[in-house]
């Protein structure tokens, strides 16, 4: 029999006004096994906690049960306090008199009756808790960050910083992402190049951080602290240690009509290939696809120009397994496709380009080396017409929702470049809101406005029709005065909106993280928890959490790799002892828990069992990782024989506290 | 369907609320003093899929008239999945309840976020006025557990 103590919080007035908490405690008294029952006015003051703390003593109490507020308030505190008593923690239990008691009802005697029921189920429940002790698991001192644009290589970075290895899985041959195709960066216009690629060279000579590019993450299992990733290293058929990065192949492949991704397809290169002149690692990669030798068996040219040779033509894809104790999720975005939006003819008219095109078509590392022109006949366009929210802010199947954040501070920053590289060129932007909070960010659009002329047009394209002469109709309406126009232009860009990249929703389901409807990894929590995704030690770095610019990508990635650091800092972890277990003796291995867990934490193992013939038999039986368990309890519903069950909310506690309330 | 005449009855209703998502809307419908009946009693479990049947079938059969099962919204489940399960699990409870002869309305689901104090209020309202229309939970009473 258990010697429990009823302690009775007034909380001033907010019970004590509704709830007659000496009649409770009275009635409380003379429960079975209940050998103190007392009120207080603040039973979570310091002086309220030392009443619980001497009466532990005192009575030799073995539980313990507060009538106050919520748990979710002040269970931790009167763990704690029965802790410093020397009693286990997780002999305490709440009996919640004020969130759902006082505070929703006004007649004191059915209140007050309403808590002395309440306080029983406590007591009902605290009659059958057991002690618990918190295990703890050892933290692996490595961090792995997937994706490694600007969000990755900063999160990276900063995880270095602090002293700790850091992996970087990025799928393309090279890290920088989507700020290495971004000519200019808004609102300051400084060239996106000069102020990453310092960055990229950082991440690739910090002895702390590894980067696998051309790599994805194929497996993930364990959990926070101790992650076991299997990364997948695609074959390049370039030996990445040999390759010096030359260039000479690339020079020499004699299939030079290969699409240039990393252009967007403006463009083509050669089958054997390195992204771009600042790539890293600056090793080059081929293309198995457009490649001659891979195709016919006959070519090997770059083979045979590689001095330091490193091209193997028969290297095979590896797979690399890892321990992490942190995992930071930084994939990132893409435009989306516009192959639903055939009234803007994007796939009709080669001048028809999305801002991400058009970012290729201005930088000088671009296709036509920075200057403007037309893709289709390479000339100079006299009129641009810019189209905002393709795709943003759709309630259609067509596009998305949400809005897209970043497009109107990029519009305003190409209609302000090429009206001050251009000036003979008129460009137009069609609108629906000029969305623009932000540092300095609308008095950036307001100069485009009014010191570049750009005229800004509120209203929608409704049709996009190229004309046999090689210019677009743009066929749109202006909302402000009313008036459907219809605009000769040479150039039509589409502010497409941004998608989290396709690489997302397995890999959630691999980290079992949790996503939005639009594949955004959800955070923790939308405001106190930012960076933290809600299964723990999966952190959320940049767009992949939802659209963001470059600034606030960076200052989310360190966000993350401060979070990151903070666990790896610990030396262990404390896990959550309301964990399932298997009684070994009833369990008859039938899997059927397996397959309900979510976090993986069953396993099955063989075990010998004496038999009361005094044989020896082998039964296979599940066994709880206590690590990895949560606590949810969806096995111990499952189990077809009762043998799982979940510390802290048993099976006979919960019918215990339905006794109680049904009495 | 009988309707009771019996103004006086004060059924007894027990709600099992997930701690992530329920429990704390009742805790917010507490911190907004938005009242309902002093009849629903509250038992906090960790997920809702931590619900067993057999939970709900130890109410009924020690004499409660009325059980309740609140979770967080299919998708935003804390574990996941949970919710889910929980959802098929009281599905084909209530389908074998309904065989039984045990009226429909004794049992419901409901999903309230934590930021759903009003809703659960009023869930809990709404669920009380149909169980006092309902009546005292005969079928499925053991007597023998009834307190003297």
């Amino acid at each position: 029999m258990q010697r429990i103590g009823v302690f009775v919080c007034h909380c001033g007035t907010n019970i004590a006004a509704t709830v007659d908490v000496k009649a409770v405690a009275e009635a409380l008294g003379h429960e079975a096994g209940v050998v103190i029952s007392q009120d207080y006015q603040y039973m979570c003051s310091e002086s309220g906690q030392n009443l619980v703390k001497d009466a532990i003593k005192e009575h030799n109490l073995s539980g313990v049960v507060i009538c106050s507020c919520s748990p979710r308030m002040h269970e931790n505190t009167f763990r704690k306090a029965a802790a410093a008593a020397g009693l286990n923690p997780y002999m305490v239990e709440i009996a919640n008199i004020r969130e759902q008691c006082s505070w929703i009802h006004k007649d004191i005697a059915t209140a007050t009756e309403k808590a002395v029921i309440l306080g029983r189920a406590a007591i009902a429940k605290v009659h059958l808790n057991a002690p618990l002790t918190a295990g703890e698991s050892p933290v692996v001192k490595r961090a792995l960050v997937i994706g490694g644009g600007i969000a990755g290589i900063q999160t990276a970075l900063d995880i270095a910083e602090a002293g700790f290895d850091v992996d970087i899985v990025e799928k393309s041959p090279t890290i920088g992402g989507k700020m290495a195709q971004i000519d200019k960066t808004f609102p300051t216009l400084d060239c996106a190049a000069c102020i990453l690629t310092p960055k990229m060279v950082e991440a690739s000579q910090n002895e702390k951080i590894h980067i696998h590019s051309y790599s994805e993450v194929s497996d993930v299992k364990g959990f926070v602290g101790n992650f076991s990733v299997t990364i997948k290293k695609k074959a390049r058929f370039v030996d990445e240690l040999k390759c010096t990065g030359c260039g000479l192949c690339t020079e020499k492949c004699p299939m030079k009509k290969v699409p240039n991704d990393f252009n967007l397809g403006l463009d083509n290169k050669t089958a054997i290939y390195i992204p771009f002149a600042q790539a890293v690692p600056k090793v080059a990669t081929i293309d198995p696809e457009y490649c001659i030798m891979k195709k016919t068996g006959k070519c090997g040219l770059c083979s045979k120009v590689c001095s330091a040779g490193a091209i193997d033509y028969n290297q095979e894809d590896k797979f690399v397994e890892e321990k992490y104790g942190a995992i930071v999720v930084a994939t990132g975005f893409n435009p989306i496709k516009l192959d639903k939006y055939d009234e803007f003819a994007y796939n009709q008219c080669a001048d028809v380009v999305t801002s991400l095109e058009l970012e290729r078509l201005m930088n000088a590392a671009g296709p036509n080396g920075g200057t403007l022109l037309r893709p289709s006949d390479k000339t100079h366009p006299h009129k641009i017409v810019f189209v905002q929210c393709v795709g943003s802010r759709c309630d259609d199947s067509k596009g998305k929702p949400y809005c897209s954040k970043i497009c109107c501070m990029y519009t305003a920053k190409h209609a302000m470049l090429i009206r001050e590289k251009y000036p003979d060129t008129e460009v137009y932007v069609f609108y629906i809101d000029v969305r623009t909070p932000g540092k300095n960010f609308d008095e950036f659009y307001r100069r485009a406005v009014e010191q570049y002329n750009v005229h800004y047009i509120k209203g929608m394209v409704g049709k996009v029709t190229p004309k046999a002469d090689g210019k677009i109709d743009v066929q749109a309406s202006d909302l402000l005065s009313n008036e459907q126009l219809h605009i000769d232009a040479d150039m039509v860009v589409l502010a497409a909106a941004i998608e989290p990249d396709k690489t997302a929703r397995p890999l959630a389901t691999m980290l079992t993280t949790q996503m939005d409807t639009n594949d955004f990894f959800t955070e923790a929590h939308p405001k106190l928890r930012p960076v933290e995704s809600a299964t723990a030690g999966i952190f959320l770095s940049g767009a992949c959490q939802g659209p963001k610019d470059i600034p606030e990508t960076v200052a989310q990635a360190s966000a993350a790799a401060a979070k990151a650091i903070g666990l790896l800092c610990k030396n262990s972890i404390t896990c959550n002892p309301c964990v399932a277990h298997a009684d070994e003796l009833m369990c008859n291995g039938c899997s059927s828990c397996e397959k309900v867990c979510p976090y993986g934490a069953i396993t099955y193992q063989d075990k010998e069992f004496r038999m009361p013939n005094r044989t020896i038999a082998v039964r296979r039986v599940a066994s709880v990782n206590p690590a990895v368990c949560q606590g949810c309890g969806a096995c111990t519903v499952a189990c077809p024989s009762g043998a799982m069950d979940l510390n802290g909310f048993s099976n006979k506690q919960i019918m215990a506290e339905v006794d109680a309330i049904c009495k | 369907m009988q309707v009771n005449e019996n103004k006086d009855f004060e059924p007894v209703i027990v709600a099992f609320c997930c701690n992530w998502c329920s429990y704390a809307g009742a805790d917010l419908s507490g911190t907004n003093r938005l009242n309902y009946p002093t009849n629903v009693k509250i038992i906090r479990v960790p997920c809702s899929c931590r619900v067993n049947p057999m939970f709900i079938l130890r109410a009924f059969q020690r004499g409660a008239d009325g059980v309740i099962m609140c979770g967080c919204h299919p998708g935003d489940c804390h574990y996941t999945s949970g919710n889910y399960f929980a959802r098929r699990r009281m599905t084909l409870l209530f389908s074998m309840l309904d065989y039984l002869g045990i009226e429909r309305n004794r049992t419901r689901v409901e999903w309230v976020s934590a930021a759903e104090g009003a809703k659960f209020a009023e869930t809990m309202e709404s669920f009380t006025a149909d169980i006092k229309k309902l009546g005292p939970n005969r079928r499925l009473e053991d007597l023998r557990c009834r307190k003297q």
